[in-house]
């Protein structure tokens, strides 16, 4: 049956396709869907389109709230949905906010930006020994006791020795009778993932941009973790020099002076050689930066990715969020340098909306 | 007795509606005859997306919605418990694969909003037979579709919309002025025939009853009025005009499609009005009832604790935000509370002793009386003014947060009371949206369009309203002006049709205009 919701919906998928009424485009905004994890509100990736009315802006705007905070406590972001009541007006509709967890999210995000699943690596097999419980035997915790089969030999004693009563069918198992499950050991193809993050920490880097950079990581880690079996994650931040640090210096740090992006490509690159040979890894690259490098180290930067990190790794990613200081040069260089490399994906994220449409670009390679 | 209708309904849920209407009855509420659909989620998702109506009409807008719903909904991220509208008689649906329980508590909820549908003052002026309306809407724009395409009329739609929110919320109550008729030209440079000020009077009489001289001088006089009429050049509108979309459609060049198109988006525009500006109130006293009706009547105790897990899930308030039905639900039964106990009039609000205030009980018992008539008279506006109190504010521990410019954050601001009550008034007044009337439309007696924002020291967003005069200029197809202020400076935003400008006004302005010329 076609329903009337049907049309209006296709219209609309048409529309974000950009197939038609182009002039609504400029409108389509992402992440209207909020789900939670863990504590954390996650915006899901939704198109939407909003029409233009009069309206305040967030200037002087304000609200009230209700619960604990003293006076100048940050209670959220402006742009993330309005504060306050008014949202939406439509009579009696409850809505309810469930928990996620990072399994539901990497599915809804490979099918909301159609991403191929990744294909690991055939080279790359550690051989694993998992049990499996396929087996029977006579023995074992009355926990593991094989309901059906116990039953049918017991069913088949008691006929053979004549003590079954169709009438009365009582079936009495005795010791000889029981049947346990058992468990065998089958060697399994593990796929193992290091997954590299690299930014750049220079005094140019907002933290506006590492907004972005967080919220295009945890989406990153939340896909490749639904892909691989074990996933390990480091960290690289670099300005003139680099450092691998742990999560939270990562995206705390704040640097100021210059940014030789070939001091991460080098430590990164030392990093994979002594602990995740290529061999025994999927190793995937990402790379945030504005895009400002010092001049002479850019040919270096080619150099070192092409004979060293893009042959022993699945994918390198650079992603150039913009910045109002960085020239976003670097860009433009890797894009000339490597034209049709495979492995290698780029993206510039312009802002928070940008991220999803970088995800694609990333991950839709399937590699 | 009320005709209950079996609509899918299956047996065990009829006997919960019959059950819950007979004690909703006999807790004085008053309801229209209430139509529960059961759906399933995703037929539920389809009507909640075409705000209710199962026969609206198509725009990509709805398709949106319902994508979020049902998307929403198969990950697992939020579900719509039910859907009540203000018609008569009352449609509600719920939901096919929820538990007993919540049926049970839908459907207390329901009567609960079904009541103040009927009651409260603010939609005494809706039209309670929506469903058939909506219907008829829906018809007509498909055949304006069929007959002018569906691009064509659907990109009209989407200009109404833009533009849905400029009507005067009180003009059903109001009557401001009489309608204009577009085909009544009466006056228009007629030559007066009768002379109203002569006395009836027998022939032979007439000469001394009216006498001559005195009729010649009166129509003199009537003469030069008109003629003062005249040359005075006529304002349109006569007063700045709140309902921009009536204003539209009286002086518009619109097509007969059009023209009615323009019509449906406004009259359902004051169709949903009043359900934007009762929110707080209309969910607190569906929750109230549901709440009394469930805890002192229709629950098992098995249900209990599920009863209280959804309860408290739809009363939870996210930290930093106010839940319309926590506000409602607790300010009722806090004016409940203060009136069966006499803690309201003078004699209270003078008193100073806290022990006094505390342990304060006339035992008048006058609170469910009391808030049976809140319910009747109040908005959300004069709702928050009347009762909110500074012992609730404090005791529900509310505060008001502002927008910090510099770190683009929302920050506390404060936990007084008054800078509490200011904001949260704001944020209801006019939905929280800003007023703006028409002040002339034929500015510079060029036919263009001078709209006037009263600016209530919260700006408006620029990028938007730019794009909204182009809306604007689709429907008068003449320049169009917005009158605002930006960062304290009174400020013009144009739109010719071609270009937007934005120029400051007043003062010694022409030195330095400034002009941010936009391509269209």
């Amino acid at each position: 049956m076609v329903r009337k919701i049907d049309r209006d919906a296709n219209r609309f998928k048409q529309i974000v396709r950009g197939k038609i009424k182009s002039d609504l485009r400029k409108y389509i905004t992402h992440g209207e869907l909020i789900g939670r994890t863990g504590g954390e509100f996650v915006s899901i990736p939704l198109p939407q389109i909003e029409i233009p009315e009069f309206r305040y802006g967030s200037k002087n705007r304000g609200g009230v709230g209700q619960g604990p905070g003293d006076v100048g406590t940050p209670i959220g972001r402006a742009g993330d949905g309005e504060p306050g009541p008014g949202a939406g007006d439509s009579p009696g509709e409850h809505i309810l906010e469930v928990e996620l967890t990072m399994d539901d999210l990497a599915q809804i995000l490979g099918e909301e930006l159609a991403l191929p699943n990744i294909e690991p690596k055939g080279r790359a097999n550690i051989i694993e020994e998992k049990d499996r419980y396929t087996g029977i035997r006579q023995t074992g915790p009355e926990s593991l006791r094989h309901f059906k089969r116990t039953y049918k030999k017991a069913l088949k004693r008691q006929i053979a020795s004549n003590s079954y009563d169709p009438r009365e069918p009582l079936v009495i198992p005795i010791r000889e009778d029981k049947l346990y499950r058992s468990w065998n050991p089958i060697a399994l193809p593990r796929f193992n993932a290091a997954i590299f993050y690299l930014m750049d920490v220079s005094g140019s880097m907002t933290d506006d941009q590492k907004e972005i950079v967080r919220a295009e990581a945890f989406w990153i880690d939340a896909w490749l973790k639904s892909q691989y079996d074990g996933v390990t994650t480091r960290y690289i931040i670099h300005d003139a020099v680099a450092r691998e640090v742990d999560e939270h210096t990562f995206y705390h740090t704040r640097e100021s002076g210059g940014t030789r992006i070939s001091s991460a490509y080098n430590l990164a690159n030392k990093i994979i050689d002594e602990e995740h040979p290529p061999i025994d890894w999927n190793i995937y690259l990402f790379h945030f930066s504005d895009g400002d490098n010092w001049g002479e180290d850019n040919r270096h930067c080619v150099s070192l990715l092409r004979d060293q990190l893009l042959p022993k790794c699945n994918l390198f990613c650079y992603g150039q969020v913009e910045s109002p200081y960085g020239s976003g040069e670097f860009y433009r260089e890797l894009e000339e340098a490597f034209e049709d490399q495979e492995n290698m994906a780029l993206s510039e994220i312009r802002n928070k909306e940008g991220i999803y449409d970088s995800i694609k670009e990333f991950l839709g390679r399937g590699r | 007795m009320s005709i209950v209708n079996t609509h899918n309904l299956p047996d065990d849920l009829r006997a919960i509606q019959l059950e819950t209407e007979a004690h909703a009855r006999a807790y004085g509420l008053d309801f229209y005859d209430t139509i529960f659909e059961v759906l399933d989620y995703d037929e539920l998702s389809e009507i909640a997306a075409f705000g209710g109506f199962p026969n609206r009409y198509p725009h990509w807008r709805f398709g949106m919605e319902y994508q979020q719903l049902s998307k929403g909904y198969r990950y697992g991220l939020q579900k719509i418990y039910e859907m009540v509208i203000n018609n008569d008689p009352c449609y509600a649906y719920l939901l096919r694969c929820n538990q007993l329980v919540d049926q049970k508590l839908v459907m207390a909820h329901v009567y609960g909003h079904n009541d103040f549908f009927k009651n409260n003052v603010w939609f005494s002026q809706t039209n309670r037979k929506m469903m058939d309306e909506t219907a008829n809407h829906g018809n007509r724009i498909r055949s304006y579709m069929d007959r002018f395409g569906e691009d064509v009329v659907e990109s009209f739609i989407d200009s109404c919309l833009s533009l849905e929110n400029l009507i005067d919320i009180y003009s059903p109550f109001i009557k401001r002025r009489d309608e204009i008729d577009r085909y009544d030209f009466v006056g228009d440079g007629e030559p007066d025939q009768g002379n109203p000020s002569k006395f009836q009077s027998k022939d032979y009489m007439d000469a001394f009853v009216n006498p001559p001289a005195v009729l010649k001088a009166e129509a003199k006089k009537r003469e030069s009025e008109r003629d003062k009429e005249r040359s005075k050049p006529a304002s349109i509108p006569e007063r700045p005009e709140r309902d921009v979309l009536l204003f539209l459609l009286e002086h518009a060049p619109l097509k007969a499609w059009q023209h009615d198109v323009l019509a449906i988006v406004r009259e359902e525009a004051y169709y949903f009005a009043p359900q934007g500006q009762t929110k707080i109130m209309n969910e607190g006293w569906a929750s109230f009832w549901h709440s009394t009706i469930m805890t002192q009547k229709t629950m098992s105790p098995s249900e209990l604790v599920d009863y209280a897990d959804h309860h408290s899930g739809t009363m939870a308030v996210q930290p930093g935000r106010l839940n319309p039905y926590k506000l409602g639900i607790e300010l009722l039964r806090d004016i409940e509370e203060r009136w069966n106990k006499g803690q309201f009039g003078p004699e209270w609000e003078e008193c100073d002793d806290y022990d006094a205030r505390r342990r304060w009980n006339k035992e008048l018992g006058l609170g469910r009386q009391k808030i049976f008539e809140v319910r009747k008279v109040h908005n959300d506006v004069t709702f928050i003014d009347t009762f909110l109190s500074v012992d609730f504010c404090r005791r529900y521990r509310l505060f008001s947060f502002r927008h910090n410019d510099q770190s683009d954050l929302y920050e506390i601001e404060s936990r007084e009371f008054k800078k509490i009550k200011e904001r949260l008034l704001f944020n209801l007044t006019n939905f929280g949206q800003p007023i703006i009337r028409v002040k002339d439309g034929n500015h510079r007696n060029r036919g263009e369009m001078y709209l006037e924002h009263e600016h209530f020291g919260v700006d408006l967003r620029i990028d938007h309203a730019q794009d909204t005069l182009r809306h604007l200029h689709r429907l008068w197809t003449r320049p169009v002006h917005l009158e605002t202020s930006v960062d304290g400076r009174s400020t013009l935003l144009s739109f010719d049709g071609t270009d937007h400008t934005i120029r400051p006004l007043g003062g010694s302005s022409h030195e330095s205009e400034h002009k941010d010329r936009r391509r269209a």
